[in-house]
């Protein structure tokens, strides 16, 4: 069979793997540079039976995809940092109740209603600690259509297998970027639906009892077994508590289902790193521009070379302690005042030798200004 | 007739105050869902937050305890995903009407198939009575020591006004029409809400010198009456009682499906 290809905006790739993942439920709140997600979504869904709401904020759009995903739908919503902020409290709600949902953060230049229509990288943390509370998430990224594809069915594959939200970090540069994409055939990437409980009707389901792999079975809302849910602090049946036993287990558990099976999250590509004595570490759209570096300086024999991460939350530590092992110095590239950077810091051994090139002016990071750091580096001036 | 059937017992006793209203409203609530013989597994009761809201984890329904304010945004996206469920949310006044003002009135405009049960106590009781949009001038609590200035809401217009199709009140002391009207809400293919005025002597009732549950309950008999009563003629200032609308007007649900079909079609 012939392979479709088609020249579209970053967001409309996020559209295609969607549906491909399965979703049939989309709510939303529109906000530049996200809008086509939901626009799309809004064309598309009832076409195939599925559902669209246009909320009437942010906050409720989240609410409202909680809702579906317990009556056993695949749900996603769509934003931008300031819509992202005020699904800080609902994100919570997800990870506390074990709520697979998928959110596609679409970075633009912050604080506040900011930059709406240029690039930025500024989320990288309000992803990590923007709800409230010790939890942990699972946070995905991309720099091109293709992965962006890639990394949406992955986004819906770990929420179900993990049973909690998944921030789809996008940024509006690869968002409203057009090129090529080349959909995935049926079957050619794994599409994994939520594990469902056996327990048969009348007999005792505990929502919140972990297998001794620490997944829990879902039930759908409207099936035969009912329970509560509830952001409190619960037991086994879903019902609020405030015995310490019972809270010290939970939020192990929260943290310990996802810290723990890092090494199945973490996703990466890697371009040229084997005797690389410099090495560049980036992701979504800054790793374009990471990648032209490297790849013209191999060009003039220079050994630099490229970590892309595509898995932000858990920080795949061991993975750049190792990459790192022998490179003479580390740079961070970047579109805000430094976050991934921090976490670099933190997993290699020599914290000294890690730099940081940004941009924050709103305009796309460029070959030049990583070389301008580089320079910097070497002692050799701008 | 037992509602006892409909109740966790497990997780007995509640937190309520002795006195408190809600659970005049629960039991009655349960004796409309009774009366309609409604599927116990098609039954969702989704709330936010207060003590009204802890109503949902003693029903055997599936249960959703949700955030402070949202409990209409979640029961939007329970309702729509699965239209065949029926959806029931129990709020507070503040719940309702504060924090959930915005999901309130959107709820209302969609004429989404949800029945919303406004348990107005006037107070926020949960977090040690603070007064609440639907306290009104001139009362006493935590953060009013020298008495309210801000006015209230009215929920029946604000539900009117926002289009809400159908739309009742009444009050703890008046149970029977609890359960007549949530029964009627419970039918109605649309967006209903019933508010039910409901005694927090532990809160509302001490300070502001309405004395003790009995007494408030009496109060509710004294100063409500029947829509166009008499009464309500020669003293205008009593709070009326009854179904203010009913009317059938196109529902969400029903027309998102209508749109899958033009789409599929086109």
């Amino acid at each position: 069979m012939r392979q479709r290809t088609e020249f579209i905006q970053g967001n409309e790739a996020c559209v295609h793997a969607a549906l491909y993942a399965g979703l049939d439920f989309f709510a939303g709140y529109p906000i530049t540079p996200s809008s086509e997600i939901t626009e799309h979504m809004s064309a598309q869904l009832p076409r195939i039976g599925g559902r669209f709401l246009q909320m009437e904020d942010e906050i409720s759009s989240l609410c409202s995809i909680i809702g579906a995903s317990l009556t056993g739908h695949k749900v996603m919503t769509a934003t931008s940092g300031p819509g992202f902020s005020l699904m800080q409290e609902a994100l919570g709600f997800a990870v506390m109740t074990e709520i697979p949902c998928v959110i596609a953060d679409v970075q633009r230049g912050g604080p506040s209603t900011g930059l709406p229509t240029h690039g930025s990288q500024g989320d990288v943390y309000q992803a990590r600690w923007g709800t409230q509370g010790d939890h942990a998430i699972i946070s995905l990224t991309a720099s091109n259509h293709q992965d962006l594809f890639a990394m949406t069915v992955e986004a819906f594959n770990m929420a179900e297998t993990f049973r909690t939200p998944v921030v789809l970090l996008l940024d509006e540069i690869t968002a409203h970027m057009r090129e090529p994409l080349t959909l995935p055939q049926e079957g050619e990437i794994p599409i994994i639906e939520r594990l469902r409980t056996s327990v048969p009707e009348g007999v005792d389901y505990h929502p919140y009892l972990p297998r001794e792999d620490g997944r829990l079975p879902m039930s759908d809302f409207g099936g035969k077994h009912r329970y509560n849910v509830t952001g409190l602090y619960h037991d086994m049946w879903g019902f609020p508590t405030t015995d310490p036993n019972v809270i010290h287990g939970l939020i192990h558990h929260l943290m310990d289902k996802i810290e723990n099976h890092a090494h199945e999250i973490t996703r990466y590509r890697e371009y040229y790193l084997d005797d690389a004595h410099t090495v560049l570490i980036s992701y979504g759209c800054s790793a374009r521009t990471a990648l032209h570096v490297v790849t013209s300086r191999r060009k003039r024999g220079e050994k630099l070379g490229l970590l892309e991460l595509q898995s932000l939350w858990p920080f795949p530590a061991e993975l750049v302690r190792a990459k790192c092992e022998h490179a003479r110095y580390i740079l961070v590239v970047e579109m805000n005042m430094g976050q991934v950077v921090h976490e670099v810091k933190k997993a290699v051994l020599d914290p000294e030798r890690v730099y940081l090139a940004n941009r924050v002016d709103g305009e796309f990071i460029t070959p030049t200004d990583v070389r301008n750091i580089m320079r910097l580096i070497h002692g050799r001036g701008v | 007739m037992a509602i006892d059937q409909y109740l966790r017992k497990r997780f007995f006793p509640h937190i309520w105050c002795a006195g408190c209203g809600h659970g005049i409203v629960l039991n009655n609530m349960l004796r409309a869902v009774d009366q309609l013989q409604v599927n116990q597994n098609e039954m969702v009761m989704v709330s936010g937050i207060g003590c009204s809201s802890r109503i949902s984890g003693y029903v055997d329904f599936h249960s959703l305890h949700t955030l402070h304010g949202r409990a209409l945004a979640f029961a939007t996206g329970v309702k729509m995903s699965q239209p065949n469920l029926t959806v029931i949310c129990p709020m507070g006044d503040g719940d309702a009407l504060a924090i959930g003002g915005n999901h309130f009135i959107h709820a209302c405009r969609r004429n989404i198939d949800l029945t919303a049960i406004v348990m107005n106590n006037r107070i926020y009781g949960m977090t040690g009575g603070q007064f609440s949009p639907l306290s009104g001038t001139g009362i006493s609590a935590t953060t009013s020591p020298q008495k309210t200035i801000d006015r209230e809401f009215d929920i029946i217009s604000l539900s009117l006004a926002s289009g809400a199709t159908f739309v009742a009140r009444t009050t703890a002391y008046h149970h029977k029409e609890i359960t007549t009207y949530i029964k009627e809400a419970l039918q109605h293919p649309g967006f209903s809400v019933v508010e039910i005025l409901s005694q927090c002597p532990t809160h509302f009732g001490r300070r502001n010198q309405q004395g003790d549950a009995t007494e408030m309950l009496q109060l509710y008999r004294q100063n409500t009456t029947s829509i166009g009563s008499e009464a309500k003629q020669k003293q205008p200032e009593l709070i009326e009682r009854g179904i203010f609308r009913q009317e059938i007007a196109p529902e969400y649900c029903a027309e998102y499906a209508e749109l899958i079909n033009r789409a599929q079609q086109s």
